[in-house]
């Protein structure tokens, strides 16, 4: 495992380009694109103002940079880097900023989410979608970019149009029997659209690309309802986490419940495999001490390395009550991914900060779970293989596969703590974000 | 004579009471038995004496103890009977005094004895009646706390009801201000909307270097219905190919699992020992085995798990049913024998001894070695057998085969080749001919242009005497057409001329390259 040097970040913004080439990343309103390789500085732009947001184009030939406060994207070429693009919102304001699927059109919302603009590359047109949902999840993109799913909200009901990306035509419209519409989020498979209501209603329906209701769901009543929703990557499964501190796994035959994984604070089962994070002292041999001590010498004293240990069970983890009188209240399941070759569900229980937990899905069992020592940031799967790599807001970043586990810190000079990190596409390396920098690991083929 | 008993009135009418009167009822001791003798009868009362005791007897039933009547003689005999009489009674009362005794004292000592049973008896009761008073007071408090919890139950079963009501009539009252607020929050984005479209802010707007290319390359289409209806279509399209792909897949898993029942069918039936099997038929009603077996056949004999109909899986699904019955049966069976094997009651027809059984095995993975061998050594010979053919006469035919493919082709490369060479040849000629024409035609032009530079010459020198130039250009238009003609040809030649520069020096692939150009 190889680690970069530290560059300067602001944001977090730092991505890898779709066609993993290039890293882009933003210093204040500037816009460094990288060679993902050597890290080599191959572009750098200057906006008008501090970026908030910067996303690739589908084709790694554009990116765009959202500057909210003006109200400002501006759009620039690797290919060209003389070419421009300001698209200027002025007083209707942006809250949001993404490409549409082709990469040839960009979507602004303006604030107050009082329409969405469409803007096109190619040509001088402008669209404009009326209404938009003012939501987390409003805009929804298939996985093979034909189809785009927006919510909408008029006379205080929600509606979902769908259009065509190609001609961005409106292929249906129909409402939805949500009370408040939360998110919206695709099947891979492009067929499905699960639409699931606000916190305060447990309901998810799921509608099929032609507009006709197929199925919905509900668990429970009136306690808190679902926090976070993810489907596996072969469309066949729906993981539902809720603020019950349950992740229930619907089926895509007949849209029932299959499972259900809890989240007890006491691990029972000996078949589960619990590691545990743990700090070893570091070893100092006494005839290299010297005075003044060295930097790295200082550096290697007061780090806190760390490693996994396997832990017996029943055991049990930190568990935290939120406060009951606050709203959005940390608890139950925030965080849902499944691996990319479908056999793994990794979840984060808000009551439990500190515990990642896998879930066997050929089995529908909990196979392993992760304790650290500090409250998790930020887990991704590997797009090649069933690995995750998790980081705490410390400078060591941890990664699993059915393998094994392994801790590494980040040998960096100083503090480095990584809040964020995203996968390189081809799984051979990734990029630790902290809030004010940057490093990327590359990995070996034979490591864990 | 004199010695005759008085009884005092004291003693006759003494108390009846038990235990201290008794003795004293019994014969007076011989000591006072004088002091009464002689009490009763002095020497001067004997005439009242013996009177007295003549009336006491008679009226006690006893014959006069005078001879006659009146008469003052005593009747000797009838004094001695009567005392004996007297005595017989006396013993009889004794003897019944006794026994009367003897069940005076049993009766006294069961009547202790009931006492005392009376007396535990009612301690005992006492102490029941005081458990009982402690239960049902216990009982009753129970009651009271059952009674307790169920309100209390039913208060919180209230409260719940009554929080329940609460949060929907609050939830409804909420959606209902929600709504409310987000009317008046929706009209004031409908106001901004228009402020901010009426101003017509030049701002709002792209500016772009250039219009990029579209990404597929193509060019933008106008919307039309026609598009509308192409992209319902494509729509549907991806629709009806996901539902294809599951049902494929469902295809596939419906006809594996159909064939592992299959399998699990027939391993059960091979499982199962025969006799179980006609046991079963005869106990059982008949036609279940023949059903059974007909089944098989014919399931067996339709690649049934290509069938789907319902009736179809039904049976399958029965048939497997009744067999695992019968295998779990059979299996019960064997548990129950072991389980008598271990407890002593062995019946050595149905049981093999231990060591036997190994022997068994043991010879049975021997035979089973050599089966392996010898399959090895037969599957060796057989292909010695493929890979060498040890007749020559095959090897020579095989060898002649090849050969004659290889004769064959060499002679079709052959033809081939010759041909080149003929075309090369012909072209060769062609050329050469072309080469000496040119060359003759060459030396004619240079023949000519000698005349023509000569008359030139000479024209310019008679052109001072006679200034006339008619004939030049004539002859050079129509020189200078043979000159073109001849330029024509000459490029024309010239540029077979350059091609052949190369393969001049008779390459044949060269040639065969020349040969496809052309």
């Amino acid at each position: 495992m190889n680690f970069s040097e530290l560059f300067k970040l602001s944001g977090p913004l730092g991505r890898f380009s779709p066609d993993g080439r290039c890293l882009a990343s933003c210093m204040q309103y500037r816009l460094v694109v990288r060679d993902a390789g050597s890290l080599q500085i191959l572009h750098l732009y200057t906006c008008l103002d501090q970026i908030q947001y910067i996303e690739w184009s589908s084709d790694s030939l554009f990116i765009l940079c959202a500057m909210y406060k003006r109200g400002i994207v501006q759009v620039w070429s690797l290919e060209q880097p003389d070419w421009h693009c300001k698209i200027d919102e002025g007083s209707a304001g942006l809250v949001a900023s993404c490409w549409s699927p082709d990469g040839r059109h960009i979507l602004n919302t303006t604030e107050f989410h009082l329409r969405i603009t469409v803007w096109s590359l190619c040509t001088k047109s402008v669209s404009y979608i009326k209404y938009p949902k003012a939501c987390q999840q409003g805009i929804a993109f298939t996985k093979d970019g034909r189809y785009m799913a927006v919510a909408e909200r008029r006379d205080c009901k929600d509606f979902i149009s769908i259009f065509v990306c190609s001609d961005w035509q409106l292929l249906r419209h129909f409402d939805t029997e949500t009370q408040d519409l939360f998110g919206i989020e695709w099947a891979p498979n492009g067929c499905v659209l699960a639409v699931w209501d606000t916190c305060l209603e447990y309901k998810i329906l799921l509608y099929s690309l032609d507009g006709r209701l197929l199925s919905t769901y509900r668990a429970y009543e009136w306690s808190l309802g679902i926090k976070s929703v993810a489907w596996s990557p072969s469309s066949q499964f729906l993981a539902i986490g809720s603020y019950d501190e349950k992740v229930r796994i619907l089926n895509h035959v007949t849209w029932k419940k299959i499972t259900e994984f809890e989240h007890p604070a006491t691990v029972v089962n000996p078949k589960t495999i619990v590691y545990k994070e743990v700090e070893k002292s570091p070893s100092v041999e006494t005839e290299r001490l010297s005075f003044p001590p060295t930097r790295a010498l200082a550096n290697s004293l007061f780090s806190t390395q760390s490693k996994y240990a396997i832990s017996e069970v029943p055991l049990s983890l930190h568990y935290v009550k939120p406060a009951a009188d606050r709203a959005n209240p940390k608890m139950g399941i925030g965080m849902l991914a499944f691996s990319p070759d479908n056999c793994f569900l990794a979840t984060k229980n808000d009551n439990i900060p500190n515990a990642v937990w896998i879930w066997d899905i050929q089995k529908l069992k909990l196979f392993v779970v992760l304790e650290q020592l500090c409250a998790i940031q930020c887990f991704q799967w590997d797009p090649r293989q069933p690995r995750l790599a998790v980081c705490t807001g410390n400078s060591n970043v941890y990664l699993w596969s059915p393998a094994g586990c392994v801790s590494v810190q980040v040998p960096v000079e100083g503090d480095f703590p990584i809040v964020s990190l995203s996968w390189h596409s081809s799984g051979d390396s990734m990029v630790l974000l902290s809030k004010d920098n940057f490093c990327v690991c590359y990995l070996e083929r034979e490591e864990v | 004579s004199k010695n005759i008993f008085q009884y005092t009135s004291d003693k006759s009418i003494s108390s009846p009471s038990m235990n201290s009167q008794v003795l004293h009822s019994s014969l007076p001791s011989s000591k006072t038995m004088h002091g009464f003798f002689s009490a009763f009868c002095t020497e001067e009362n004997i005439e009242q004496s013996i009177s007295y005791l003549d009336r006491e007897l008679t009226t006690l039933g006893f014959p006069s103890i005078y001879a006659e009547s009146k008469g003052k003689e005593l009747n000797l005999i009838s004094i001695i009977n009567c005392m004996n009489e007297l005595l017989v009674l006396q013993h009889k009362n004794l003897r019944a005094q006794e026994e009367v005794e003897m069940q005076h004292l049993k009766l006294g000592s069961d009547m202790d004895h009931l006492q005392n049973c009376y007396a535990k008896l009612k301690e005992q009761l006492e102490l029941s009646k005081r458990e009982i008073v402690g239960l049902q007071e216990r009982d009753r408090q129970l009651q009271n706390k059952n009674r307790n919890l169920h309100q209390l139950l039913k208060n919180e079963k209230d409260e719940v009801q009554k929080l329940q009501n609460i949060i929907s009539s609050r939830a409804t009252q909420y959606n209902h201000d929600m709504k409310r607020k987000e009317r008046e929050y929706n009209k004031l984005k409908e106001r901004l909307h228009q402020l901010v479209m009426n101003k017509k802010d030049k701002k709002i707007a792209m500016e772009v270097l250039n219009y990029v290319g579209r990404a597929d390359g193509k060019r933008g289409a106008w919307r039309t219905d026609k598009t509308e209806a192409r992209n319902e279509e494509e729509m549907y399209k991806v629709l009806l190919s996901d539902y294809e792909q599951r049902q494929k897949q469902l295809l596939v898993e419906n006809a594996e699992l159909k064939k592992v029942l299959q399998q699990m069918k027939k391993e059960i039936i091979s499982l199962l020992p025969p006799q179980k099997q006609k046991l079963k038929e005869r106990s059982e009603d008949g036609p279940v085995l023949s059903d059974l077996e007909e089944d098989i056949g014919e399931l067996n004999k339709e690649n049934m798990w290509e069938l789907s109909c319902e009736t179809v899986r039904e049976q399958l699904t029965n048939s497997i049913r009744k067999q695992w019955r019968m295998l779990k049966n059979h299996v019960e069976k064997l548990d129950n024998q072991v389980s008598r094997v271990h407890s002593g009651a062995l019946n050595e027809k149905d049981v093999i001894s231990r060591e036997d059984h190994e022997m068994e095995t043991e010879k049975l993975e021997l035979e089973i070695q050599q089966c392996k061998e010898m399959i090895k050594t037969q599957q060796q010979l057989l292909q010695q057998q493929l890979m060498c053919p040890c007749d020559d006469d095959t090897t020579v035919l095989l060898q002649d085969c090849y050969l004659l493919e290889e004769r064959e082709r060499l002679q079709e490369e052959w033809r081939l080749f010759r041909e080149q060479r003929k075309n090369f040849e012909k072209e060769r000629r062609s050329f050469t001919e072309a080469a000496i024409r040119l060359g003759l035609e060459r030396k004619a032009f240079e023949e000519d242009r000698g005349t023509w530079l000569k008359q030139q010459f000479l024209s310019i020198s008679t052109d001072y005497k006679r200034s006339e130039n008619v004939t030049t250009p004539s002859a050079f238009l129509g020189s200078s057409d043979q000159d073109s003609r001849l330029l024509k040809s000459t490029s024309q030649q010239r540029k077979p001329r350059c091609m052949l520069g190369g393969p001049v020096s008779a390459e044949p692939c060269q040639i065969s390259q020349y040969i496809a150009h052309n």
